[in-house]
């Protein structure tokens, strides 16, 4: 048995979250445990399922009122739930990026897209306000804009969806980060531009050399592009395992996550439903 | 099972339970905000007692006592005497008929009116919408005083006049707000089935927009209350609202104005009185708007 | 039982649908694909009165909808919206949503039980407000409030696109139970093509405003499409699936 030659990117052991609710606690992460190289990992779970939290936990970006315990939450070896607020600010944004779903609400409404991401790239690295207008603009282009220009100079209401997603992976690629969470990325976009929105993650985080957090509720969508699928239901983590044996999933969650999508090929008069398992959600 | 149990049931069986249920809930969590309790509590109270007033004044209000004048406070006089002789203790008490009666009157006159109109308007659209809304910028051109000197200058002066003149200047941002809180629901979804079971404009209004228009109207329902106390008090001042000897606030501010330096007691009681009204009616709001979102419980 | 005729839609200077004509028959599931901003949904909302006709027919069972729309046709003819965080009153209860269709028709109130009933709801639901609901529970008293008065006809607009996969079968096989016991016009809007492909028999493919191709499930599904567009789509989907 050879020893693992890199620690890992992420360590997750035994995570509990739990949010203040009238009756007391209640838990949204009830021990999740998982880890991370310099990989695609993909958490996937329907509304409920902690998938989201589980992303902002590593970033410590949960409300104050929550209740984070864990026996291990490290970033690169930084332990996460005890670093100092200033550590985890340079860690936010700088080596972790954060995309969010809809670009709508995401971006600043009042600045034009070539301003955020110039501030984005000032605030972890102190260069001109021309440099990094012009950074801005490679940036764009890298995130194959076709207009990069014309586009630094919009604001976010005049992008269409598939453009206002890669001004945001624009925005958080800037700094240069390690590892990238991107939380449902591309529900709030329609399919062919989803399709190009992933793989353009898919390029940038193998040209970069980045981890990359995927997190959805698109099982199919997901294991295309990642090396690794983590299935997440009541908080807890059922099935972890690598994206191309998904057909091969055993838990009967996953299995049933599958079996009850519409099929284009495979029709069917009724359509499985996915039994739930009160034991997942105790 | 107890009435509380009842109450808080997660699952009511009945429409009456589930209203009762409603309120109950909404009570607690109005409980829950300290500062809204506070404000309920002041409210209530400062009502209370100017219900109360024949039975806890000291002295008739309108008693001249031209040798007693500008007595300080003491055992007999609890807030000293104004400038005739007259216990201020008694006049803040008697007061509060009128300045709290005034501006629920006007409330009670504008809330609703500016509501409806602004409702109609914003859901009709067209013409109608902007028929109303130039009516609207016309009250709302003028400084809500000199408006309410014209209106009180054309009929009697006196507490009446002077409560319509309030209502007429005071209704033009209540359908401003539900125009606006109309004009946000209008093109909802569930405005849009709601119109699909082939109910009338009326009907939609009524019962399906104005209920989403309730909560900011609280909130600016107590914001204005101070603001219409110090109308009616400038009315009171030029001689156009409460007449003297009435012992209204404002009224008793203005008149004692010029005392504040030596007999700091005579304009400084009436004004405590209306900055703690205020305040309480502003805590309450908040915490009112907070529990008739039902979302936010 | 509904005919589109050169439908125009204009929104001010957007011309959102540019000469849609189409046939359903009474009893069929039509079907609308399309991406965003093709236009499907603002087909169907002017079918309901919901979108103003800026040019062209609509007709609904022999009526003209030209002539307006009266009580009747809202017995008739019923819609469910996308987001079910959208279509139910936040301020209402789920007792007096269901109930609002009945009090302007002047129906019983046993209607409401049975409906909850219908879409597979616990009564114990009855009284409570929409934010206690999750996404699937919303959407089946949408449903639930679509057939309260027995309609014929029933436009659905994106009906699952917001649920979870799991509800989102649910609620399918629950449209397909409905359809069959109540003998529906279904008319479903969506992007998703096996979702179409699986509620209906006949599916028009919309692009910028204009049909492109209408063509019967069997054919789509063995991808026998002759407009790009179309074979655009059903590639996608099925190299989604197939990965």
């Amino acid at each position: 048995m050879s020893e693992p030659l890199v620690t890992p990117l992420v360590t997750i052991d035994d995570l509990h979250v739990d949010f203040p609710a009238r009756t007391g606690w209640q838990p949204a992460l009830r021990g999740v445990s998982l880890s991370l190289g310099r990989e695609k990992l993909a958490i996937v779970g329907e509304s409920g399922s902690g998938k989201s939290v589980t992303g902002r936990a590593l970033m410590r970006l949960l409300p104050p009122s929550a209740r984070v315990r864990a026996k291990t939450l490290r970033f690169d070896g930084i332990d996460v739930l005890n670093a100092p607020e200033r550590r985890m600010r340079d860690l936010r944004g700088g080596r972790i990026g954060l995309i969010l779903q809809d670009p709508k609400y995401a971006l600043n409404p009042v600045m034009t897209a070539g301003q955020q991401i110039a501030e984005a790239l000032r605030a972890h690295q102190s260069i001109s306000r021309r440099e990094a207008a012009e950074r801005a603009v490679a940036l764009l282009e890298q995130v194959q804009i076709r207009d990069p220009g014309r586009v630094a100079r919009a604001y976010p209401h005049e992008l269409s969806g598939g453009m206002g997603q890669r001004v945001m992976i624009a925005m958080m690629l800037a700094p240069g980060p390690d590892l990238l969470i991107a939380d449902e990325p591309t529900s709030a976009l329609y399919a062919s531009v989803q399709a190009e929105i992933l793989r353009l993650l898919d390029e940038l985080v193998d040209q970069r050399g980045m981890a990359l957090i995927l997190i959805s509720h698109d099982l199919p969508l997901v294991s295309r592009f990642c090396d690794k699928v983590v299935v997440m239901v009541g908080g807890r983590v059922v099935e972890q395992l690598a994206a191309r044996d998904l057909a091969q999933a055993t838990h009967p969650y996953t299995r049933g996550l599958l079996d009850c999508l519409p099929s284009l090929t495979h029709p069917r008069a009724r359509l499985p439903v996915l039994a739930r398992d009160p034991a997942w959600f105790a | 099972m107890t009435t509380r149990a009842w109450l808080l049931s997660d699952t009511p069986a009945s429409r009456r339970q589930a209203i009762w249920g409603r309120r109950y809930q909404g009570w607690l969590a109005l409980k829950r905000n300290p500062l809204a309790v506070a404000g309920l509590v002041i409210v209530l109270l400062m009502l209370a007692m100017a219900a109360a007033a024949p039975i806890l004044a000291t002295h008739d209000p309108g008693t001249q006592n031209l040798a007693n004048r500008l007595q300080p406070p003491s055992a007999e006089h609890w807030f000293g005497t104004d400038e005739l002789g007259r216990d201020v203790w008694s006049r803040v008490l008697f007061g509060g008929r009128l300045t709290l009666g005034m501006v629920v009157a006007v409330m009670a006159l504008v809330a609703p009116v500016g509501l409806i109109l602004g409702a109609v308007a914003g859901y009709a659209g067209g013409w109608l919408d902007r028929v109303l809304m130039r009516v609207t910028d016309v009250f709302l051109a003028f400084p809500r005083l000199i408006l309410a000197l014209a209106f009180v200058a054309a009929m009697k002066p006196g507490v009446e006049s002077a409560v319509i003149a309030i209502a007429l200047t005071a209704w033009p941002p209540y359908a401003r707000l539900a125009r606006a809180e109309t004009l946000l629901v209008r093109n909802a979804d569930y405005i849009a089935a709601v119109r699909l079971t082939g109910a009338s404009g009326a009907r939609i209004v009524l019962r399906h927009v104005l209920p989403m228009c309730l909560g900011s109207l609280v909130v600016r329902v107590t914001l204005d209350m101070s603001s219409i106390i110090l109308t009616a008090a400038g009315l009171g001042f030029l001689g156009l609202g409460a007449q003297p000897p009435l012992p209204e606030w404002g009224t008793m501010i203005a008149t004692g104005r010029r005392f504040i330096l030596e007999q700091w007691w005579v304009p400084l009681v009436p004004g405590v009185a209306i900055f703690l009204v205020s305040l309480a009616f502003n805590l309450l709001g908040d915490g009112l708007r907070d529990v008739l979102d039902p979302k936010q419980r | 039982m509904i005919a589109a005729e050169a439908l125009h839609v204009r929104f001010g200077a957007v011309h959102a649908v540019r000469g849609v004509s189409f046939t359903v028959a009474p009893g069929e599931s039509f079907g609308l694909v399309g991406e965003s901003g093709s236009g499907k949904s603002t087909v169907l909302r002017a079918l309901a009165g919901l979108a103003p006709v800026s040019d062209g027919r609509l007709v609904i069972d022999g009526q003209d909808l030209a002539q307006g729309r009266d009580r009747a046709f809202f017995r008739k003819v019923q819609m469910v919206f996308q987001d079910p965080y959208g279509s139910l009153h936040p301020r209402q209860t789920i007792d007096r949503i269901l109930a609002e269709p009945l009090l302007v028709h002047g129906l019983p109130e046993a209607r409401i039980a049975r409906a909850l009933e219908e879409v597979a709801l616990p009564p114990a639901l009855r009284y409570r407000f929409p934010h206690q609901l999750s996404g699937g529970q919303r959407q089946r008293v949408a449903i639930a409030r679509a057939l309260i008065a027995d309609p014929s006809v029933l436009l659905l607009d994106e009906p699952t696109s917001a649920l979870d996969v799991s509800v989102q079968a649910e609620v399918l096989n629950l449209l397909a139970d409905i359809r069959a016991a109540r003998q529906l016009t279904f008319i479903l809007v969506s992007h998703n093509l096996p979702v179409v492909a699986h509620l209906c028999g006949r599916i028009a493919v919309m692009q910028a405003g204009r049909i492109v191709e209408t063509l019967d499930e069997a054919s789509l599904r063995a991808g026998e499409a002759s407009h790009p567009h179309t074979r655009d789509l059903i590639a996608l989907s099925r190299d989604l699936e197939g990965a």
